[in-house]
Order: C-alpha cells, then sequence, then structure tokens
C-alpha cells in the first residue's frame, strides 16, 4: 500500500469532520478566530518558545473570558518546532492548509521565521515574528510583520549613551554565536553614524572560559575609552568577571543579550558598573509613573508570573505584544479577513507594549525607535534607569 | 612583558581545567583501555550538584563532598548498567558506549537541574592577586594546586600500592590478572569511581572560574582528551603537563596570534601528536599485545 493506515482513516475522519461542520455551518459561520502559532517551545531556543507559548496561552484564555473578538471566541493553534526551521515550514503549510488560520503570532528564531515566511507571503496570511534579526522586515515583505527590537537597535542605543559621554574610541570583544556575531556586524555597520572608532576587535568562543588574553590586547591598545561586548549566554559573565580582573579602567558595555538577573548572579561584584541596554518590561517596578510603558509592562509581568510562577521575560512580552496588534488590527477591521487586518496591522500607531511605543508604516513593519530600550547601570547588585 | 605574563597565567588557569579532566581519562584508560567520553559529565556533576545542593542551603564544604559521592555513584553506574553488560566487546564499542552514556546524563542534567549557566563564590575570594602587571586569580592557584595533589595521589595509588599494580596488571592482560586471582570488574568498577571523583573535584575546583551548566562537560572532555593525546594516554604526570601545554598554547595563540582560532589550537595540536609522536610526550610506545 502506498499511504500508510493512518492516512486513510485520517481523510475519513476529515471527511466526517467537515461533514459535520457542513451541517452546522450556520451556527459558526462567525464562529471561531483562528490564530495559529508555530513556536520553538522545546529544544535549543526552549527559552525564547516557552514563554512566548504560556504568554499567548494567557492572553487567549484572558481574551475568550471576556467574550472573545468581535463577539467570537479565538482559538489559538500551537505547533512546536523545537527550533528546526524544517519543521516550522511544515506546521507553516498544516496551519495555512489544515488548520485555515486568519493570522499567526509565532516564529520563535530568525531561522524559523524565515524558513515560514514564504508559506504565509504565498498564502496572504499576515504574519507577525517574534525573532530579532533586522532581515525579517528589510527588505519590506507586505505580509510579514515583528515585534522584537533589533541588534541594529541596540548598538545605536549603546553607541547613543556613549556620545553623549564623548566617548569616540572604543575596543570590542564579540562571541562567535550566531548572536554575538549578527551584532557585531551591525554595530561595526552603525559605529560611523555615530563617530565611533572601533580601534581593537577580539572574539572568543561561546564555549570559552577565560577572556583575559584578549582583554589584554584591548587594554593594551591606548586610547580605548569604552569596550562593547556583543554577546549571549555565559560569555559576557566572564568577559566582565576578567575585565574586572584585570583592572581595566574604562565602561564595560553588555548588550541586551545578557539583560537578565541570571547575568548579575554569574558576574557577581564584577557586574558593577555595567551598562547595558534593556527593554523596560525587565525594570517594570523601577519605570517612573510618567512612563507610558508602565501600566502595561506591570500587568503584564503581574499576570504572567501569577499565572506560570516564572520571572517574566523579554520574549514573552514580545508574543503579548504580537498578539494585542492582532487583536486590536481585527477590531479595527472589524473582521478576521487577512487582507483588511494586514492593512490593519501596518496602520498600527502609538500602540503601547511590553517592547516600546510601535508606531508601523508601509515601509517599517517593527515601528519601534531607539526608546524601546532604557540605558541600565548595574549598581549594587541592581538595574538602575541611566537618564 | 606584562603581556606575556598575563597570557601565561590565562594559559595555567585554563591549563590546568584541562588537566584535571585529562586525568580522569586516564586512570579507566590505564585500568580497562578505554577512554571514557562521560569524563567531562563527571566535572559537570561535580559542580552542577553543588551549585543545586549549595542553593537548597547546604554548606559547601558538604555540599562539595555530597556531589564527589554522587558522581562516584553515577560512575559506578555507570560502570554496572553501560560499561561491565558490554565486557569482553573491543574498547572501540565500548568508548561509543561511553558516548552514549555522556548524551544521556547530559539529558538528564537538563531535566533535574536546568538549562542555566550557574556560579560558585570563590574559596578565597575574588581579589584577583597582581604580580608583575598581570592578574591571577586565587581560585587559579586553587585549581593548580589540586591538579598537583590528585597527580601525587594517583602517583602513590597506581606505583606504591597493592591496588595500583592490580590495575596495571589488568590493563596489562584481563586474563592473566584473573588467573593470579585480582578481582578484575571489580578494579575497573573502582577505576570509574576514581575517575568520578576525579573529575567531580574538577569540576567543584573550576566553577568559581569558568561557570558551569548541563552541557559544559561536551567541551571539556574534548579539550581534556586532546591534553591526554599530548601527554600520552594512560600517564597522570603527561595529563597534567598536556593540560598545561594545550592551556598555553591557547592563551598564546588568541593573544598573539588571534582569538578566532583559539579553538582550532586543541585540534591542531591532536592532529600534529598523531602524526609527529602518537604516543605523546610521555606515553610509551603503544606494543600490540596478542
Amino acid at each position: 500500500m502506498a499511504y500508510p493506515s493512518w492516512f486513510s482513516r485520517r481523510v475519513i475522519l476529515a471527511a466526517g469532520a467537515s461533514a459535520m461542520a457542513i451541517a452546522a455551518a450556520p451556527a459558526f459561520a462567525q464562529g471561531e478566530i483562528k490564530l495559529g502559532a508555530v513556536l520553538s517551545v522545546t529544544g535549543p531556543a526552549s527559552f525564547l518558545g516557552d514563554p512566548e507559548k504560556r504568554t499567548l496561552e494567557m492572553v487567549v484564555d484572558d481574551v475568550n473570558a471576556k467574550g472573545g473578538i468581535l463577539g467570537r471566541k479565538v482559538r489559538l493553534i500551537v505547533y512546536d518546532d523545537a527550533g528546526d526551521p524544517n519543521a516550522a515550514r511544515t506546521f507553516a503549510t498544516r496551519l495555512l492548509e489544515e488548520d485555515k488560520v486568519t493570522a499567526m503570532v509565532g516564529g520563535s528564531t530568525t531561522g524559523t521565521t524565515m524558513a515560514m515566511i514564504p508559506a504565509f507571503e504565498d498564502a496572504q496570511v499576515p504574519f507577525i515574528s517574534l525573532a530579532g534579526a533586522v532581515q525579517i522586515i528589510q527588505p519590506v515583505k507586505k505580509w510579514v510583520f515583528k515585534t522584537p527590537h533589533t541588534d541594529t537597535m541596540a548598538c545605536e542605543k549603546i553607541f547613543e549613551d556613549m556620545k553623549k559621554r564623548n566617548t569616540t574610541k572604543i575596543g570590542m570583544i564579540a562571541g562567535t554565536d550566531g548572536f554575538g556575531k549578527s551584532m557585531r556586524d551591525e554595530c561595526v555597520k552603525v559605529a560611523g553614524k555615530y563617530g565611533i572608532e572601533i580601534l581593537h576587535e577580539e572574539s572568543y568562543g561561546p564555549r570559552d572560559t577565560d577572556m583575559t588574553p584578549q582583554l589584554t590586547n584591548i587594554k593594551n591598545k591606548a586610547g580605548v575609552q569604552a569596550v562593547i561586548n556583543p554577546g549571549f549566554g555565559q560569555g559576557p559573565a566572564i568577559v566582565t568577571r576578567n575585565f574586572k580582573q584585570l583592572a581595566i579602567n574604562v565602561p564595560l558595555y553588555q548588550s541586551h543579550g545578557v539583560a537578565s538577573k541570571q547575568f548579575i548572579g554569574l558576574a557577581g561584584d564584577a557586574a558593577e558598573g555595567v551598562r547595558l541596554p534593556a527593554a523596560a518590561l525587565l525594570v517594570a517596578d523601577k519605570l517612573p509613573d510618567s512612563d507610558p510603558q508602565k501600566k502595561v509592562v506591570v500587568e503584564y509581568s503581574k499576570a504572567y508570573t501569577t499565572r506560570t510562577g516564572q520571572p517574566v521575560s523579554t520574549f514573552g512580552g514580545h508574543a503579548y505584544d504580537g498578539f494585542m496588534i492582532w487583536k486590536e488590527a481585527v477590531e479595527r477591521a472589524k473582521t478576521d479577513n487577512a487582507a483588511k487586518v494586514r492593512d490593519e496591522i501596518e496602520k498600527t500607531k502609538g500602540y503601547i507594549g511590553t517592547g516600546g511605543i510601535v508606531n508601523m508604516s508601509p515601509t517599517d513593519h517593527m515601528g519601534l525607535d531607539l526608546s524601546a530600550f532604557k540605558m541600565l547601570e548595574i549598581r549594587n547588585g541592581d538595574w538602575t534607569i541611566v537618564q | 612583558m606584562p603581556e606575556l605574563l598575563q597570557f601565561a597565567f590565562s594559559g595555567l588557569t585554563v591549563g590546568a581545567v584541562y588537566a584535571l579532566v585529562a586525568l580522569g581519562f586516564t586512570l579507566i584508560y590505564n585500568a580497562s583501555d578505554v577512554v571514557n567520553f562521560a569524563q567531562g559529565e563527571f566535572v559537570m556533576l561535580g559542580g552542577m550538584v553543588t551549585v543545586f545542593l549549595h542553593l537548597a542551603g547546604v554548606p559547601l564544604p558538604i555540599a562539595a563532598a555530597l556531589a564527589i559521592f554522587a558522581t562516584v555513584l553515577v560512575g559506578l553506574a555507570l560502570y554496572a548498567f553501560a560499561i561491565d553488560p558490554a565486557r569482553g566487546s573491543s574498547a572501540v564499542t565500548v568508548i561509543i558506549i561511553t558516548i552514549g552514556a555522556s548524551i544521556f546524563l547530559r539529558g538528564v542534567a537538563q531535566v533535574i537541574f536546568d538549562k542555566r549557566f550557574h556560579a560558585l563564590p570563590h574559596w578565597f575570594g575574588s581579589e584577583p592577586i597582581r604580580f608583575g602587571g598581570a592578574a591571577i586569580l586565587p581560585q587559579s592557584l586553587v585549581v593548580l594546586a589540586g591538579a598537583a595533589i590528585i597527580v601525587a595521589l594517583i602517583f602513590v595509588i597506581i606505583d606504591r600500592t597493592i591496588l595500583g599494580r592490580a590495575i596495571l596488571a589488568t590493563a596489562a592482560n584481563r586474563l592473566a590478572a584473573r588467573l593470579v586471582g585480582i578481582p578484575v570488574r571489580k578494579i575497573v568498577a573502582l577505576s570509574f569511581a576514581l575517575s568520578a571523583a576525579i573529575g567531580a573535584v574538577a569540576g567543584i575546583l573550576v566553577t568559581p572560574i569558568t561557570l558551569t551548566s548541563y552541557d559544559v562537560g561536551t567541551l571539556l572532555a574534548l579539550k581534556g582528551f586532546a591534553a591526554a593525546m599530548l601527554g600520552g594516554m594512560g600517564s597522570a604526570v603527561g595529563a597534567v603537563v598536556g593540560g598545561i601545554l594545550l592551556g598555553l598554547a591557547e592563551s598564546f595563540g588568541a593573544g598573539l596570534i588571534s582569538s578566532k582560532y583559539k579553538d582550532a589550537i586543541a585540534f591542531l595540536i591532536i592532529l600534529a601528536t598523531l602524526f609527529l609522536r602518537p604516543q605523546g610526550l610521555f606515553g610509551k610506545k603503544s606494543v600490540e599485545r596478542v
């Protein structure tokens, strides 16, 4: 037999289901709104996908408890790609062809997102990605949007802070992992725009346990006024410790990649004085009441911690923003029709989310500016917001 | 000049870590001709169990002792459930089993502990000792001292006790060893227990410097293996010298040539050793036993 036995059974089941659907058609014509989500819930990127899934489930339950969108319940269909772009592509096709979703909020990593984009462009269904890279929205793709800030913005935020302090000559030490490499390239690209000159560059492997040789070289380079470390994981913590060990007397800038309490714990005393850009969500309780984002970040982090018992992460926040942008677009469009919702997503203006204030346009499918980042400095083992 | 001294300090620190891992390889190899690729996981377990017991409120010295004990149990279990049932298979088969065991241990650690990085406090504070314009952490000296003590212990055990003779005899010829009344299986089990203990001690000593997580074992095992090859498989002194040479080569390579090729250095050294001196610096020429 050419097909395994489950195939025929599924065909029969599907036929039966559709027969029932047809029978019940009048009642369901304005039935559920189907929202798809392909996320990396397990696997190496589970630190992204897991909070994203929990967040989406939380907000969907919440919306449904309050009567849904336009009086219709939202049905969330989640698939786990385990971080594998091939699996993501397969699930994307399934969402579009079998589940017939009218929008998607998902794509935890840049790899899975890029693999899924062609499917959504072909099917003409809006896709709000939760991944970081700037390639997702540049060049602009008609049906693709994203909520997280980009590496480029992190570099720009850091350079902006340096410029304010009259720092123009810097050293850079970057991890050779995907995150470190991509951010390093973006930083090199925009450094000129801020009049920053990178005098010396070093790198380290994602698993290295000692970076003193590289930092010694940076220390010995005359004229370095600050050091920037694009990286992720334990590398930046070791760089920070080695930085103190060598008593290098210039400011150290870390990236948003280490914006978590865990970093302070790992780097210990050495983290004192380190500066980094981070989303407002991370410092929800420290934002001044006048901050427009204060309300949303405090509410989201309270709801998330209560429901899951876990500390809030910016990644869950991206999923929250993606869902809310889609929800508001559906409400404005007064339908879940894919094309109309897409147009409304593109018209999103002044949406205040956990990641910043979103103003989309036909040429900007992310809609964030540098105010999405807060510049933080670590003092007494805690974040402080640098004005 | 201070930068050269700094590179040397860095190389010594990293090298001492490699040396401790290489030492763990040595014992099991001596007793059973097997390269135990789960050695890195022993290092991971030593560090992670200590971290989690310490987080649970257990005082550090007791947490460390319990971690060594737990790792020894894992080592014995590894022998009893994976290695012993395969006795009589070729060394290559058993080596492949150890690779499987290392993947298994990593998976279990990921579930039991978590996927995050953890640190332990430095024993004598994190204030570096400054010397000639360079800085070294007191903990690096602890790691070096630990390596020295373990080498001395292994030397005494192997060369000066009946037990050590029994280990050597087992390695030389299992059948003959059994015929003269050596409990061969117990001896091999013991070598796994000892290696696990050495691995756990290494993990506890280095975690304040290198941090730890469920998957630190893989790269440590590779680097430790390179160090053991360089020094000569089966030689305790060779393991330490190989580890420190490898660490120095990496740090001088990163400092003087380019940090981009740092990880390649270990593998170049393995290749060079295999081509030029397959028995390693301190190894005896391998003789095919018939």
